[in-house]
């Protein structure tokens, strides 16, 4: 029998104890959170997050710390530390430097690029009331289409002899527009943009879907036109649509590979689009240095993220 | 809000568990395979798994030696397939290696890559089984000693060779005015007046139309053969030093600029086979591609001109061999797979179907019979005979890469002059080749 069923006053002590014990389940569902259902839910994506993006990104961390190459299970070899080594590698190779001058010429043309004609297209189809679903489908499927196939088309329209050149006539670049050192990247950049739009079309549509009308009728009522509709309701209605396309649009620019790959014969003319993930490519995988490639990979990511971090606060305003 | 912070840090720091957890495992590594292992695999008996290149003409010489092989022996199965799809067979090997699940046997094994194989742990040397080395050298004579790794030993086994010719439009130099039974190529400066010749004729915008892709092989179908003959078969790295940057090397590069510079050859790459759709009259490549040609070019050969005419003409090998992985577990059944598929027998199937030439010695009196019905095919034969190939290095892909690098910067592009071009990627393939 206890005390407490006996009628006799808990002491100090058992009464905390008492305490305790009865919020424990408490503690553990605090613990759990609200709902801890929905960690459950969550799980499989956790681990998939944790398995195939946490794990990778720490395991190309240590090999960039070390001394790498990759060996058949069973063989043992020695991984010394190499402290900053495969770093000052990467950052004092010129093909390096180049290839992040390449990819910052590359953002600055395709990321503006893709913002303003996403979302102007996206406002136009909005708007569009006949063979709505033909145009947006239109714009979609160059995102869905391999680019290897998609290639050829652009292959035919930029090459030397090709469709540009002939309606260029003499105003046609000399060397042409994938051999020219100067329009290399810009044409690679027009490509990704091209290819890319039906995807961020259909993020703005989705944000634009949001803007209630009742605030174009009353810029209506006010006499405010288009532009000023467009500008004034649009453009800071679709803000977070535009955050997450400028970071979208930055992260996969900046993992530029199978465009410079196929367009340019692998960056060429002469390293002028070579990428920083083409370079990933050759070192790592072609010429068995992953350890230089994942320290390329990390100075990377950490770039991308300041650009992201810099674009989040320009675009995104106080609100985000 | 508080749990969603509580939560977020639960996440965090299981995130961080988990990267740890990995950071420390990578630290690790099994113990290597023990000697008396080693020995018991090579003379390990049953079931292996072997890849074939997947051109057509190869994909069927190779269903047709593994079921040839698989009847004769139905306690030692042979599983084949084409080298599964990537950028190249190359980094599918590589991968294979890393994962384990690399095959017994690949007839495809790019000599440039051994090196970079071998250092992975991922191939076994030949020469470790009785019969190895003195099987390598009764089929291919001297000409396997280019195939020895640094440490001595063969982990690959020359199988056959695509010798580079420079192949012609019959109907484009007839239509340039040229004389196509007798084309003036037998040295560069009549390779050159020639190409003049052809795009100043109107009849081919392209006298001839290299790949300028920036791949590290490309090297192989532009200098190389040319070099190959002006040095009489010097190899790009030899005794450690690169041998490019030279009288011999620059003039190439100077013969291959003048192309570019007078528009004889396109600096885009093209997206197939130039020559087989008529878009350049000539082209560098083995016996290989005459099957490509069939029905759409009327086509001669002629030996890579150097400098100066040569009785003897010499190329690049164009070479693609046979490995043996280290994850195979009947090694004995591999190599025995591996001599069968090299017989006289079979190495005349291959040539009879594939065209390409089996690394023999005794090629052309072992297969005379086919070279009389096939006289198209007895120049490679002869030509075979005095191939060079790419040095055998542990950086291989990356002394290529660095030259590839220097060529398109100073030959094609015309960024840099030859001469600093040349001496730089020397020095750097220089302390390529000293490492380790």
């Amino acid at each position: 029998m206890s005390l407490r069923s006996a009628g006799v006053p808990a002491t100090g002590d058992s009464a905390g104890r008492a305490v305790d014990q009865r919020q424990a389940p408490r503690k553990r569902k605090n613990f759990l959170g609200r709902q801890p259902l929905g960690l459950l839910f969550s799980a499989p994506y956790v681990i998939f997050v944790l398995a195939v993006l946490a794990y990778p990104l720490g395991y190309a961390v240590y090999i960039s710390f070390h001394q790498f190459y990759f060996t058949a299970p069973g063989v043992q070899v020695d991984r010394p530390f190499v402290g900053l080594d495969n770093y000052i590698s990467v950052l004092s190779d010129p093909e390096v430097q180049r290839s992040f001058a390449n990819i910052g010429v590359f953002l600055i043309i395709n990321v503006p690029l893709t913002v303003g004609l996403s979302l102007v297209l996206a406002n136009a189809l909005n708007r569009v009331t006949r063979l709505k679903t033909f145009f947006r489908v239109s714009y979609y499927v160059p995102y869905v289409t391999a680019s290897v196939a998609v290639v050829g088309v652009w292959l035919f329209l930029f090459q030397q002899n090709g469709l540009v050149n002939s309606i260029l006539g003499p105003l046609a670049p000399n060397p042409s527009w994938l051999t020219n050192s100067w329009l290399a990247m810009p044409t690679v950049a027009l490509y990704v943009t091209w290819k890319q739009l039906g995807f961020f079309i259909l993020l703005y549509l989705a944000a634009l879907q949001n803007i209630p009308d009742e605030l174009y009728e009353s810029a209506s009522v006010d006499g405010g036109n288009k532009w000023v509709q467009f500008w004034n309701i649009t453009v800071p209605g679709v803000r977070s649509a535009s955050v997450l396309v400028t970071l979208l649009a930055t992260i996969t620019g900046a993992n530029l590979f199978t465009e410079p790959y196929l367009l340019t014969g692998g960056g060429g003319p002469d390293g002028a689009s070579t990428s920083p993930v083409f370079l990933m490519y050759q070192k790592g995988i072609l010429q068995g240095n992953p350890d230089v490639a994942a320290a390329l990979g990390v100075v990377l990511v950490i770039g991308v993220l300041l650009i992201a971090l810099i674009q989040k606060r320009l675009v995104g305003g106080k609100e985000d | 809000m508080k749990h969603g912070k509580v939560s977020s840090r639960i996440l965090s720091l299981t995130a961080i568990a988990v990267i740890g957890a990995g950071l420390a495992a990578c630290g690790g590594g099994a113990s290597s395979s023990t000697a008396s292992g080693a020995n018991s695999a090579t003379t390990a008996k049953g079931p292996i798994k072997i890849w074939y290149s997947n051109n057509e003409s190869e994909v069927k010489w190779g269903k047709d030696m593994v079921a040839a092989w698989n009847a004769a022996h139905p306690d030692q199965q042979v599983d084949a397939q084409e080298i599964p799809a990537g950028k190249s067979s190359e980094e599918v090997i590589g991968a294979a290696i890393t994962a384990g699940n690399a095959p017994c046997l690949v007839f495809n094994t790019s000599p440039v890559s051994v090196p970079q194989f071998q250092k992975q742990g991922g191939l076994v040397p030949l020469d470790s089984f009785p019969d190895g080395a003195q099987y390598i050298k009764d089929r291919t004579g001297d000409l396997a000693d280019q195939y020895k790794s640094s440490d001595g030993k063969m982990y690959q086994l020359p199988w056959k060779s695509n010798p580079v010719v420079l192949f012609y439009n019959k109907d484009i130099f007839a239509k340039a005015g040229l004389d196509p039974a007798n084309p003036k190529l037998a040295t560069q400066s009549q390779f050159l007046d020639t190409a003049r010749t052809l795009v100043k004729s109107g009849a081919v915008a392209n006298a001839v139309w290299p790949s300028t892709a920036s791949d590290f092989f490309q090297s192989w179908f532009d200098f190389y053969p040319f070099y190959a003959a002006n040095t009489q078969g010097s190899q790009l790295v030899k005794d450690g030093k690169a041998t490019f940057n030279n009288d011999q090397g620059k003039q190439v590069a100077t013969m291959f600029q003048t192309l570019y510079k007078e528009n004889l050859a396109s600096k885009e790459v093209y997206k197939g086979d130039s020559f087989a759709d008529g878009k350049a009259a000539m082209s560098l490549a083995g016996p290989w591609a005459i099957a490509s040609y069939k029905g759409k070019v009327n086509w001669g050969e002629v030996p890579i001109p150097a400098a100066a005419t040569q009785d003897k003409s010499y190329t690049f090998s164009d070479a693609k061999n046979v490995a043996m992985y280290s994850a195979c577990k009947n090694q004995g059944t591999a190599w025995d797979v591996l001599k069968f598929a090299t017989s006289k027998e079979q190495d005349g199937k291959l040539l009879s179907q594939t065209g390409q030439m089996p690394m023999r010695k005794d090629l052309t009196t072992a297969y005379a019979d086919y070279f009389t019905q096939n006289p198209a095919y007895k120049n490679f034969a002869d030509q075979a005979a005095r191939t060079v190939e790419v040095p055998n290095l542990n950086n291989a892909v990356q002394v290529w890469q660095t030259f590839r690098d220097a060529w398109s910067k100073s030959v094609i592009f015309g960024n840099q002059s030859i001469d600093d071009a040349f001496k730089g990627a020397s020095d750097k393939i220089n302390q390529l080749a000293a490492q380790k």
